[in-house]
């Protein structure tokens, strides 16, 4: 990544333009996310949302964004864009609105949009090659309505829905993948707790055009089982452990943009978690821990 | 202005032609499709300056109908019967958007099971969407519907979007002479898109369709839909009083066909209604005083056309080309809620159900209708709901599951009992 704005933390604004007091919870990675990426952004935008803990950012009368949004539905999210910027496309071509009033826009989900019910109009989108951003905040189940399993539920996490026994039988649903596939402009991971990778991808981002998706990991206090103090930490881990890698896609190649060597065991990261406990207590479950440091070592040495 | 032979669905294609639209966000499906290949033939040949782009559902489409529309375009799009459905969550949605545009829906039963042919169960579905709905029985009523739906939508005082509904086959399909007005006096009726304050611009941010928190604030924005919505009662007879002067028609919030001196009408709305046109003529011609009063406009409900329409008959015979499970005809239902305790109101509001899935309504069913309804006003009492089946009918269906049986027995003789699916 060249041409950045973005090398060091004091590369980053120190307030952020997104307005404070929302109903976000406490420790939110999700906000702490969309905090970045709004000051990368700005206010020329027009936010498409979905139906998720994000809806409640824009609750009437109030907003933190400066700019611009629309909440649509939980499926439709990409239709939406598709709409605002084929008008914003022939406003401008017709001659009705100047060019300085065109919008950037960006959908905003959850993972239970990203990955379940909105994938058919993502799909759409992504196949009329719309120029569009998509940030999907990925706190790895139906957070909003009490963390019932999504398909962005990881391997054994205890949910709402899967309460019991080891979690979630299935396995995170492979989104990036699942795009890249599809041959976007760009795609990419990040997370709020290394907000200095997740700015210049949105940087790099900005600068495409075409459909572009950035999935953004939202640790979430409420839903994982955490203190909201340890936000920060928890992201890092995800990271650190090698759980949640931080990489790029383009023109069908990835690229790891944070790699930790060596990494760190996963349980580090999942024993921080009320929703992993039961691998840990009341006696460790070192089938499943295993079976889960397989899976990631598997991965890294696929890519390395 | 031009007259041609153009069926219903191009029709349609011409009216968003002449209404200039913006964009075209379209979905194939039986029997609407003509309509946006049509629009998408004119858009490659640089005929009309508009993007058609298809979605990947209906759902999608209306989304993207309304942000489009909520961005600031003229948008028409259009739809039939399990794509309305499929759509049904957004057309409550964008109703609440204020974000006015024309959705056509070619009326066409509902699964299951799965048919192709014309009902009102789609259209009836979106009743209380907050789309306005006009229903039309012949194809320039469509077109000039089309442009009508445009203003009416796009006026200050609704700004909602409006469901213009026409039947499949029947007219979607059918050729008649239709005079396509000149572009001009479109222009002038129509004027350019005014998205007022709807829309997104960088200069003017704006958040819309956001979500509240309690019963006060949702109360508020839903009660100012329904008063918009009523206030475009007020708004279509304007509208429509200025398409008769620019354009010589004059479509009714409610039609009415020898009402005047009728002992007893028949109630009836889309092409359908144009059967029971010919009854009424054909019913006269022998002495019988019957009438028709076919409402175009079913959201709003025009109540007190209605009630006049009806005012001191001896009966009125709902014709209900739609059957709401367990309940009946839903037009006899508006009918009655709009009539009741009112001083003039007929005695007697007959429920008759029929048309369903594209089935036919002769003239003898209407005759027995009126007959019915005339002998309910002697013995005072309303009689039962009726759903119209004749013996001819059912004896043809008995026919086809007589074949299936012969046909499976036959198979079964002539194939080992190991392999018999029934068997097993």
């Amino acid at each position: 990544m060249s041409e950045t704005h973005y090398r060091r933390m004091q590369d980053l604004p120190s307030t952020h333009l997104l307005g404070s007091g929302t109903a976000m919870c406490a420790g939110c990675g999700g906000l702490q996310a969309i905090q970045v990426i709004y000051d990368v952004l700005g206010p020329k935008t027009v936010f498409v949302n979905a139906a998720g803990c994000m809806t409640l950012l824009s609750v009437y009368p109030f907003t933190p964004f400066q700019g611009s949004w629309l909440y649509t539905s939980m499926a439709s999210a990409p239709a939406g864009a598709q709409g605002v910027r084929d008008a914003l496309d022939l406003l401008v071509a017709k001659g009705r609105i100047p060019p300085e009033e065109d919008l950037d826009v960006v959908v905003l989900t959850g993972d239970g949009a990203a990955c379940g019910m909105g994938l058919a109009s993502t799909s759409g989108a992504i196949d009329r090659g719309l120029d569009f951003l998509y940030v999907c905040y990925d706190n790895e189940g139906y957070a909003n309505t009490g963390q019932q399993t999504s398909p962005a539920t990881p391997h054994a996490a205890r949910t709402a829905t899967d309460a019991l026994a080891g979690g979630f039988a299935g396995e995170k649903k492979d989104l990036f993948s699942i795009w890249a596939a599809n041959r976007p402009v760009y795609v990419a991971t990040a997370v709020g707790a290394e907000p200095v990778d997740l700015a210049r991808k949105i940087e790099k981002a900005r600068g495409l055009s075409g459909p572009r998706l950035v999935i953004v990991l939202a640790p979430c206090p409420t839903g994982w089982g955490f203190d909201p103090a340890e936000s920060i930490e928890i992201g890092r881990l995800a990271v650190a452990t090698g759980v949640f890698p931080l990489k790029e896609w383009e023109a069908g190649r990835v690229v790891h943009t944070k790699v930790r060597r060596p990494r760190l065991p996963v349980e580090r990261y999942l024993e921080r978690q009320a929703r992993f406990r039961h691998l840990f207590e009341p006696v460790r479950d070192e089938a499943a821990l295993a079976a889960i440091q397989a899976r990631v070592d598997a991965y890294w040495e696929s890519v390395e | 202005m031009t007259r041609q032979l153009l069926t219903g669905n191009a029709a349609a294609a011409w009216a968003a032609r002449l209404a200039r639209v913006d964009y075209v966000p379209a979905f194939p499906i039986t029997p609407q499709t003509e309509i946006i290949e049509t629009l998408g033939r004119w858009i490659d040949a640089g005929e009309l300056a508009a993007r058609l782009v298809t979605l990947e559902s209906e759902h999608s489409m209306v989304t993207a109908a309304g942000a489009a529309a909520a961005t600031g375009v003229r948008v028409f799009s259009a739809t039939s019967s399990q794509g309305l459905l499929y759509a049904m969550e957004m057309l409550y949605a964008v109703a609440g958007w204020r974000a006015p545009f024309v959705l056509v829906n070619v009326s066409r039963g509902i699964a299951a099971p799965i048919t192709l042919e014309p009902d009102h169960d789609d259209v009836l579905a979106a009743r209380d969407s907050g789309f306005l709905q006009i229903h039309c029985s012949t194809c320039q009523e469509i077109l000039d519907s089309i442009l009508l739906a445009h203003r009416l939508a796009e006026d200050s005082r609704v700004r909602l979007p409006v469901i213009v509904n026409f039947d499949g086959f029947t007219l979607s399909f059918t050729r008649e002479p239709v005079e396509i007005p000149d572009g001009d006096a479109v222009d002038r009726f129509l004027g350019p898109y005014d998205p007022e304050n709807v829309r997104f611009l960088a200069s003017k941010p704006i958040s819309q369709a956001v979500a509240v928190m309690g019963g006060g604030p949702y109360s508020y924005f839903r009660y100012q839909m329904h008063l918009a919505a009523e206030a475009a009662l007020g708004v279509y007879d304007e509208v429509a009083a200025g398409f008769a002067a620019a354009f010589g028609r004059r479509w009714e919030a409610v039609e009415t066909w020898h009402c005047d001196d009728a002992e007893i009408v028949f109630v009836m709305i889309g092409s359908f209604a144009t059967k029971a046109r010919d009854a009424v003529e054909r019913l006269r011609a022998v002495g019988e005083r019957v009438g028709l009063v076919r409402p175009r406009l079913l959201r709003p409900l025009p109540v007190a056309a209605l009630r006049a329409a009806v005012a001191g008959k001896r009966g009125v015979a709902v014709i209900d080309q739609n059957l709401s499970l367990g309940r009946g005809g839903v037009l006899h239902a508006e009918l009655a809620s709009a009539l009741y305790g009112q001083p003039d109101a007929p005695p007697v509001l007959a429920s008759f159900v029929g048309g369903l899935g594209g089935r036919d309504i002769g003239l003898e069913e209407f005759r027995r209708m009126a007959a019915e309804t005339r002998a309910a006003a002697d013995a005072g009492r309303a009689p039962p709901p009726r759903l119209l089946y004749t013996s001819g009918e059912l004896r043809e269906l008995r026919k086809l599951q007589g074949i299936a049986h012969a046909e499976r027995a036959e198979l079964r003789r002539a194939a080992p009992a190991s392999s018999d699916p029934e068997a097993s």
